[in-house]
């Protein structure tokens, strides 16, 4: 009988702990087949982040560290720096990133840090309980933004991909989301992409990822999928904001 | 023995270095020595000094309050540490710089006159070298030779032809101290 | 041969020595020329340089370069050591080996650049979240920074922890004489074994199975278990690794006790004040943790007094306080700010105690007495001279001469009762003065401690 689909081995057999409908489950797979696929997978090094995302290490099924919140950026450059043949990645989301490691992410990027960032991005703290995050849109209710973000109170949501796509130092920057089968495949050859620059020491490479938050959105898994089509890419424009062998940004 | 000196100028008249020289050559005869630099937010022109410790067992404090010998380049250096003098200390002041100063008399005083004999010897640079030979001319903190071996290891190979100019500016202050 | 080198350049140069390759740090003054050499020599040496954009960034890649195996260090002065507080908790929990190094400036906030030690607290406490510790060394010269530093290194691989070498603005800023000879190319300690628990990116094997380098226990009682883990350690530490130099304690009356730029300032203090006679000596921690608590104990049998110095407001005073237990009083002296105490500050210090001793209140006491008697015996003398010289006064001068002698027994046995009710009162402290004979109280059940066998101090 023909396998059709199996399982990769860049993951563990640990059961994921995300909620229903999440899709963290979803490019945890991808990251870690794109890892097998590319063949370097085994002598991956990844960084976990502060989030939803905190248990990684238990997932991906290569060598992890635990990073403090925002900081993995920083702790794959130490590491990075130490195995430069080896493949580098973090995982993190938009409060981790984008928020308390705003610093962290753009250094890392400007100095063409050679590794992978895998960011995920669903406009809000999952994690704590739903809170308002650096990317969560205006208007939007979170438990820190009862009333719906107001922007003329707490500002307007950071686009981290357009934002790092100006600096020089990055290779490789393209926003995905994984809400069809379609745009999973889509995310799966961009971040496929990111890490082939990477090895081919290109320079930083970011996937930003649009996921949803069934939980903290308030929504059933099939509305949070509608809303990520509705409002977030709306918000977050899907494409290819820098690439260096394309002769060009875009 | 434990000889110590304070050294203190604006930046740029090669105090640090005076001091540092003192201390290179005194570990080459096998002393004890230490070298303490004042520091502050980096700019130029500031105010700058440095202590300097010699002696024949392991130096306690670097730090030199009360110093036994100073050094002053110019007139702000003068008129800090002075009051600062033990009773029989031995101050080396630049008197190119320092025209007029009201001096204790409870210490001995040398004046040196480091930029005219720099300007003398067409090197205006070497005027901290002058004020070097006078205090080792003054003191006997090191000797001669290894004074000299000291600076010739500090000049290297590239500056090599800078020694006899600075030997000359070396001796010109020790004659100061004789006449 | 030795070489002139300021502190903070000899510090990295040791550092590259002992097979550090990856620094990453962040300019602060008074320690920038420790970035400053790095930048220069570990492209020479094949390792990496790196400034972050803070020092935050920078305790985390030195937890990832840890991680990932390699010997990391990176330095810093007090302000920017508490922005890496939240990284060497971190590195602490998920047992990665590190160097820190501290040139501890003038505090709180932004503060001054001049040299303090007002970090003691922050640096021997924890200064992060959790229950840590972190092996803390503190030279007192450039060349012990130079010893310091490469052993630090082989501390925190024997032991999986961060290990800080702290100094000050003058440690890092003074330029001393170093044999760079002695501690060239040197190799890491012999009991030191490989890092299979390093994530290198590596295919798990038994040995070494895949690494998850990790400070998240999220169940409490796995919690437990690992801080009762990282415990044992600290406890191994604290057995293994206490260095200290005793100077003159042997038959110290006041012991000082300074670590780093102050135990200098007071060495120099040590020498006038012995010269007076004071019998004064200094413990001197090398390590502020662990602290010598044995060595000071072992004090306490001549000790009558304690002197705390310090560049801080009183911090380690806690510390001496706690190894004295209470059973000799404990003093303190110290300047802060950016400021350091000058030599006479510490002699008048001393003096002050000195002569607050109750011994030497009623020593100073009987000598007055004894003084005030001989006076007036001499007084007497000079009239019974001239009373002798008078011979219609033969009788009379014979009474005198009597009542003379009785005055002086009197008075004698007067001062010896005097004496004896002293002597009981003041205790067995008296034995010196009255020739060394036990005072009949009873014997004292004080145990003293011995200093532990791993005594660093040979210097002495």
């Amino acid at each position: 009988m023909a396998t059709v689909f199996k399982k990769t081995s860049m993951l563990t057999d640990k059961p994921f702990h995300y909620c229903p409908g999440c899709t963290h489950g979803i490019i945890h797979r991808l990251t870690a087949e794109v890892l097998e696929e590319l063949g370097i997978g085994e002598t991956a090094i990844g960084v976990a982040p502060v989030g939803c995302a905190v248990f990684a290490y238990d997932y991906f099924n290569c060598d992890m560290m635990e990073a403090a919140h925002g900081r993995a950026p920083a702790v794959a450059t130490g590491i990075k720096r130490v195995h430069p043949d080896k493949a580098v990645f973090t995982y993190q989301g938009d409060g981790d990133l984008a928020s308390i490691g705003a610093a962290e992410i753009v250094h890392a990027a400007t100095r063409g840090e050679k590794i992978t960032v895998i960011f995920v991005n669903n406009a809000i703290y999952g994690m704590t309980g739903g809170q308002m995050a650096p990317t969560t849109l205006p208007g939007q209710v979170t438990t820190t933004s009862p009333y719906g973000r107001d922007t003329n109170h707490c500002g307007f949501p950071v686009h981290v991909s357009e934002m790092l796509a100006t600096l020089n130092g990055p290779a490789y920057i393209e926003r995905v989301s994984v809400h069809d089968v379609a745009h999973v495949k889509k995310a799966k050859a961009a971040i496929k992409k990111a890490f082939q620059l990477q090895m081919e020491g290109k320079g930083f490479t970011l996937i930003e990822v649009i996921s949803s938050c069934p939980t903290n959105w308030g929504k059933t898994p099939k509305e949070a999928l509608e809303w990520v089509k509705s409002d977030m890419i709306p918000n977050y424009p899907l494409g290819v904001y820098k690439d260096i062998t394309a002769g060009g940004d875009q | 023995m434990e000889k110590q000196f304070l050294i203190a100028g604006f930046g740029g008249q090669g105090v640090l270095l005076i001091g540092q020289l003192i201390a290179k050559a005194a570990m080459k005869q096998d002393y004890e020595v230490s070298w303490m630099p004042s520091y502050g937010p980096e700019m130029r022109g500031g105010e700058a000094n440095c202590a300097v410790v010699v002696s024949d067992e392991p130096i306690g404090s670097p730090l030199v309050s009360e110093p036994p010998v100073l050094i002053a380049m110019n007139k702000p250096s003068l008129n800090k540490f002075m009051p600062m003098m033990p009773a029989g200390g031995v101050l080396l002041y630049n008197s190119s710089l320092i025209e007029d100063p009201e001096l204790r008399e409870d210490i001995t005083v040398i004046p040196v006159p480091c930029n005219e004999i720099a300007e003398k010897l067409q090197n205006a640079r070497t005027a901290n070298m002058v004020m070097l030979g006078a205090i080792r001319q003054a003191t006997d903190v090191v000797t001669e030779d290894s004074l000299i071996a000291t600076l010739q290891d500090w000049l290297g190979e590239k500056k090599a032809h800078m020694l006899d100019i600075n030997k000359q500016a070396i001796a010109e202050g020790a004659a100061v101290v004789n006449a | 041969m030795k070489k002139l080198m300021k502190g903070n350049e000899a510090i990295a140069e040791a550092a590259i020595q002992a097979g550090c390759r990856f620094f990453f740090g962040y300019p602060i003054t008074p320690q920038n020329q420790i970035p400053e050499y790095m930048s220069k020599r570990m492209p020479e040496v094949g390792g990496c340089f790196l400034q972050s954009e803070s020092e935050v960034a920078a305790i985390n890649m030195v937890y990832g370069a840890g991680g990932a195996g390699a010997r990391v260090m990176t330095s810093s002065s007090s302000p920017g050591i508490s922005l890496k507080q939240e990284g060497i908790s971190y590195i602490v929990g998920a047992e990665v080996p590190c160097v820190i190094v501290n040139m501890v400036r003038g505090g709180p906030g932004l503060g001054s650049i001049q040299p303090a030690q007002s970090d003691y607290y922050q640096s021997t406490r924890g200064g992060g979240h959790g229950d840590y510790r972190m092996c803390v060394l503190a030279p007192s010269s450039v060349q012990e920074a130079v010893d310091l530093t490469q052993e630090a290194f082989d501390i925190a691989d024997r032991y999986r922890n961060p290990v800080m070498v702290l100094g000050d603005g003058l440690i890092g800023q003074m330029m001393e004489p170093v044999d760079m000879d002695l501690c060239k190319d040197r190799k890491p300690a012999e009991d030191l074994t490989e890092k299979t628990w390093a994530a290198t990116g590596h295919v798990p094997t038994e040995e070494a199975p895949r690494a998850i380098i990790n400070s998240l226990y999220i169940q409490p009682d796995v919690l437990e278990k690992h801080c009762q883990k990282l415990q044992a350690k600290y406890d191994a530490i604290e057995a293994a690794e206490c260095r200290w130099q005793e100077e003159e304690t042997e038959d110290a009356e006041i012991v000082i006790v300074a670590y780093g730029t102050t135990s200098r300032i007071c060495r120099s203090a040590m020498r006038k004040l012995r010269q007076e006679g004071i019998r004064v000596g200094m413990i001197r921690p090398i390590t502020l943790w662990p602290f010598p608590e044995a060595a000071i104990r072992s004090t306490l049998k001549t000790a009558r007094q304690y002197l705390c110095v310090e560049m801080s407001m009183g911090q380690m005073i806690d510390d001496v306080r706690l190894a004295v237990n209470g059973e000799r009083p404990v003093d303190f002296y110290g300047r802060t700010g950016g400021m350091v105490p000058t030599v006479t500050e510490i002699v008048d210090k001393v003096k002050a105690m000195y002569d607050n001793d109750d011994l030497h209140k009623a020593e100073k006491a009987f000598n007055d007495t004894v003084g005030a008697v001989g006076n007036a015996f001499n007084k007497l003398g000079q009239k019974i001279e001239k009373a002798v010289n008078n011979p219609e006064l033969e009788q009379k001068a014979e009474n005198f001469r009597k009542q003379a002698s009785d005055v002086a027994n009197r008075a004698a046995s007067g001062l010896a009762k005097g004496m004896d009710a002293m002597a009981s009162t003041l205790g067995k402290a008296f034995s010196s003065i009255f020739g060394g004979a036990q005072p009949e109280e009873p014997k004292s059940t004080e145990t003293v401690d011995t200093p532990a066998e791993n005594n660093e101090g040979g210097e002495q």
